[in-house]
């Protein structure tokens, strides 16, 4: 009866582990559609293999012994004072500190190579795409040409995006699986995910950070096309009667919908996304024109525009420690 | 004059909710009919409820505990069909309104009134019997603690058919869970319940720390405290160390609901960052409260059951203390994609697989503690070695997870919802299932069936495997946590097994319960009266089962790992013929419950914004305290002519049995 049970377990595991594998030919994550997306497969399939040194053994030891010094085996050898071991004490420290110590460099290399800040190496000039987070849809605004949509984003197949994130609302997370990376949308904070795609393809994005009730529909369209479908899909957009005015137009897009359609916005006000931002830095800015705090974000706006010219990068929490700084100087006035 | 309550307030058009109310309302009137009818409230009320002896109030913990649990096991069913259903167009059963409530309950509730109160339930009823001590160091506040904790469960309960609880996730993450995204009551409830049972866990912080530090036996050091013990100490420091941040950010979360300030909103320099990091600096060390007494429990039932001592006991006491410091370092993991730099990730992500380490060594310990044993394959120590195999697997994704650029991808994903089941089932439900089994002798006196523990077992095992390893294939395809629903059909398959496996974990819920209906049944045959059913090897099991409410009628002498092991092998129990003492006890005392029902008219009248009520509950808080602080007549001693009498009574019970 014992061996048998036994028997089951390991094999419900071997049936998981298959499973898993099976899962992985149509999966987001171990099908990967860009730069980004690879390097995390390939990184966590070696996290992944790395561990199995120890885990295996672990399985394996703990089924051996428990059956071997089973009290009815009277075979077994049976030493009730036995509780130390200066060697298995040392294999026990050392395995596991070794394989800790090559995930720690893995680790540290990796989160410099993918860290989502840092601009990705190509040949193709960068574009800059701002999403906002909103009640319960993607904003994504395109400053270089003018235009915005609602839950459905366009870029060229193998150009390097920046995806500036925050929120008009809520934390939410910007994500699409099979680029990559994800990152969190703050209201009032200016993030960035760099992330490429290697194939035509339309791809799921979604928000993976709770919001409210109508997060499970908050999901949008990553279209990744060849660069003259990008400049159709910019021109369709152009053609769009709608157009996004800051703050009204934009107001009433924040306002809460569920599992919003499509839209396209022919044109928008100029630095809407840094109206958005700034739109959260409240307290003090009435009171005290020119002060400390609108100095900052004058700067923290600058820094940003120069960024998206030149395909650099900013320091990401430079513009962020400028924002709370801004924040912290106004709390005293506005509170 | 009832602030924002109103007979609105009560969710008469949820047909759920209010079948559910209806079904414990009828439970409600027949339990309290069936203590009326037998004439058992000044028995409840005088030998329980006021009752400062730890071992009781360990019991009442898991009482509680275990019927949280089938509050807790109700949401995640629900969970569970409604995502086997709402695939594609499909909407499912449950809308996002109540979904979400849902997830959060189940999360607040199986961490803090499941998961809490049976560690801690364990605690009270083991470790003052392991260091051979009387009772805690502060009886009352004991008392106090559980009570807090129970008005708390209570006012989560009230939650479900007055008004609603919070829609925000369990830790109610800023700015959704300020006034202006989450204007109802719900996060108030949420807010309240967990301050005043989190005031109830520190107090039992400082309790236990003081009582392990303070009130150990004779010649009982440090280094031969039982590892049960040492893990608990753990545990408790952790406790005194974090909960009181999780205090001061609920409280400042207060703050931004109640009187409009802004540490944590969009605007006027709030920081929502700051909550983040805040609530984790607290979830992170919770964790390890949870996991460590749970080691400590595996620890005392492998060494046990292999008749054999503890492999490497110094190793142990040192792994579980780095893990402990370790554990201050890692808060950072849970949201590497908040976009901090990749210095800061790195470090944080170094810190966590660091704790690896020491749990990894762990791990070898407990087999090498197998290793040339002799182990009786009890229930016990099944879920021992279940814990092993799915805990390792767990630590493995976790190990995962703490890689930032890996992170990336797999945060907020199913495969985190994978990991954390995959840890806090294979570890803190395994681990009090095998505790639960295993004292349970020593609190009642007869042992539990072994062949419905072993269903129990099992159904657990395989269910958990069946309902969880979906949740990793399906973050491999995208899938996020917290979706009422997901527009991909592919997903569905995977999440129809998932609600299997959870039918199948219900199962194991149901062998549990049959299992106390048969052990209660069969109590004559199963009784334990030598106290020591499983020749057990550390204190608690050298007095009888049930302990006496003295513990001990003569404090033992320890001078030894196991002593009470080597005192057998040397068996000089017959030597000991010292005349008894007079035994100073704790009297028992109203003042916890008293004090306990104000907190709870508090809680209920802030969620509501009743102040007037809030006043009354706030002067009642006061006045029972003051009245317990000027009452000086809080203890008594058992003349030794008592005390011998009941010990010659159990010494005539064991010789009857033999």
């Amino acid at each position: 009866m014992q061996r048998r049970s036994l028997w089951r377990r390991r094999g419900t595991l071997v049936l998981l582990a298959l499973c898993l594998f099976l899962a992985g030919c149509s999966s987001a994550l171990l099908d990967p559609k860009g730069q980004i997306g690879a390097e995390q497969r390939t990184l966590i399939l070696t996290a992944f293999g790395l561990m199995l040194i120890v885990v295996i053994p672990v399985i394996v030891m703990t089924l051996l012994f428990g059956w071997r010094y089973r009290r009815s085996n009277s075979l077994a050898k049976y030493t009730p004072d036995w509780a130390h071991s200066n060697v298995i004490e040392a294999v026990v420290w050392i395995v596991p500190c070794a394989i800790i110590a090559v995930l720690a460099l893995l680790t540290w290399k990796t989160s410099h190579s993918l860290d989502p800040h840092k601009p990705l190496e190509s040949d193709v000039a960068p574009i800059e795409i701002q999403a906002v987070a909103l009640d319960w849809k993607w904003l994504f605004i395109y400053p270089e040409q003018g235009i915005a949509s609602v839950n459905e984003v366009a870029f060229p197949v193998d150009t390097p995006v920046r995806f500036r994130v925050s929120s008009g609302s809520v934390m939410n997370a910007f994500f699409i699986p099979h680029l990559g990376s994800q990152i969190y949308a703050m209201a009032g904070m200016d993030n960035d995910v760099h992330l490429i795609a290697d194939e035509i393809g339309s791809y799921p994005g979604r928000s993976t950070n709770y919001s409210g009730a109508g997060f499970s529909g908050m999901t949008f369209e990553a279209k990744v096309t060849n660069p003259a479908d990008f400049d159709a899909w910019v021109e369709t957009v152009r053609a769009a009667p709608q157009t996004l005015t800051y703050p009204e137009g934009y107001e009433a897009l924040a306002e809460p919908s569920e599992s919003n359609p499509v839209e396209y916005f022919s044109a928008i006000s100029p630095s809407l996304y840094e109206s958005i931002l700034r739109s959260f830095h409240t307290g003090g800015e009435h009171q005290m024109g020119g002060d400390h705090a609108d100095s900052h974000d004058g700067e923290n706006e600058k820094t940003a525009d120069h960024a998206a010219e030149s395909g650099h990068v900013t320091n990401n929490h430079a513009s962020q420690d400028n924002a709370m700084r801004s924040h912290s100087s106004s709390v005293e006035v506005g509170g | 004059m009832f602030g924002k309550l109103t007979l609105e307030s009560i969710p008469y058009h949820e047909p759920i909710i209010m079948v559910v109310a209806a079904f414990m309302a009828i439970g409600g009137i027949a339990l309290f009919g069936l203590i009326t009818y037998y004439r058992k409230w000044g028995w409840l009320w005088n030998e329980w409820f006021t009752s400062v002896d730890h071992k009781k109030l360990g019991i009442m913990y898991f009482i509680v505990a275990l019927v949280m649990l089938l509050r807790g096991f109700s949401d995640a069913i629900m969970m569970r069909t409604q995502l086997a259903m709402a695939a594609g167009d499909a909407a499912g059963y449950l809308p996002p309104e109540h979904y979400d409530q849902i997830f959060t309950a189940h999360g607040v509730i199986m961490i803090f009134f499941v998961a809490m109160p049976m560690v801690i339930g364990l605690m009270n009823l083991v470790v003052p019997l392991q260091i051979g001590a009387r009772d805690v160091a502060f009886p009352f506040l004991n008392n106090l603690s559980f009570w807090l904790f129970a008005v708390s469960a209570i006012l989560v309960n009230i939650s479900l058919v007055v008004g609603e609880f919070a829609k925000t996730g369990w830790l109610a993450y800023a700015p959704l869970s300020g006034i202006e995204f989450s204007p109802g009551v719900g996060v108030d409830y949420w807010i309240w319940a967990l301050q005043i049972s989190g005031i109830g866990t520190t107090l039992t912080g400082i309790n236990f720390f003081v009582t392990i530090i303070k009130m150990r036996t004779k010649g009982m050091t440090m280094f031969r405290m039982p590892i049960f013990t040492w893990t608990s100490l753990c545990a408790n420091v952790l406790i005194i160390a974090s909960f009181p941040i999780l205090t001061a950010t609920i409280a400042l979360l207060t703050l931004d609901r109640y009187l409009g300030m802004h540490f944590f909103t969009n605007d006027f320099g709030g920081n929502m960052m700051m909550y983040v990091n805040l609530i984790w600096a607290w979830g992170h060390p919770e964790v390890y409260i949870l996991i460590l007494p749970a080691f400590g429990v595996f620890s005392e039932v492998i060494a046990t059951f292999a008749r054999k001592r503890l492999f490497g006991y110094a190793t142990m006491v040192w792994a579980t203390i780095s893990i402990t410091l370790l554990s201050f370092v890692v808060w950072l993991h849970h949201f590497f994609t908040m976009g901090a730099g990749a210095n800061v990730n790195a470090f944080f992500g170094i810190m966590t697989m660091i704790i690896a380490i020491p749990t990894g060594v762990k791990v070898f310990n407990w087999l090498f503690t197998m290793f040339r044993g002799s182990l009786e394959l009890t229930s016990p120590v099944l879920w021992t070695l279940g814990f092993i195999i799915t805990f390792t697997l767990g630590g493995m994704t976790g190990v995962m997870l703490a890689v930032p650029a890996a992170n990336f991808v797999l945060h907020n994903s199913l495969f985190v919802i994978a990991h954390f089941h995959n840890v806090i089932i294979g570890g803190v439900v395994f681990g009090m299932m095998a505790g639960l089994t295993y004292w349970f002798p020593k609190a009642f006196g007869f042992t539990l069936s072994e062949k419905w523990g072993k269903r129990s077992f099992w159904c657990w095992f395989i269910g958990f495997y069946v309902a969880f390893m979906p949740l990793y294939v399906l973050a491999f395809f995208g899938a996020v946590r917290r979706m009422q629903s997901y527009p991909n059909t592919e997903w569905q398959p995977w999440m129809i097994l998932a609600w299997v496996g959870a039918v199948i974990i219900m199962l194991g819920i149901v062998c549990t319960i049959i299992q106390f209906w048969v052990s209660i049944r069969d109590r004559k045959q199963n009784a334990d009266v030598t106290g020591d059913p499983w020749n057990g090897r550390t204190l608690e099991w050298s007095t009888s089962s049930p302990a006496p409410f003295y513990n001990f009628a003569r404090l033992p002498e320890v001078g030894d790992i196991d002593s009470f092991w080597s005192q057998k092998q040397r068996s000089e129990e017959q030597l000991e013929e010292a005349p008894y003492t007079d035994i100073h006890m704790p009297r028992n005392t109203v003042a916890g419950p008293v004090i306990s029902f104000f907190a709870l008219v508090i809680g209920f009248a802030l969620v509501w914004h009743i102040w007037w009520l809030a006043a009354v509950g706030a002067v009642g808080v006061f006045v029972s305290f003051m009245a317990r602080v000027f009452n000086d007549d809080i203890d008594y001693y058992v003349p030794a002519a008592e005390v011998e009498r009941i010990e010659r009574e159990h010494q005539q019970r064991v010789e009857a049995q033999a």
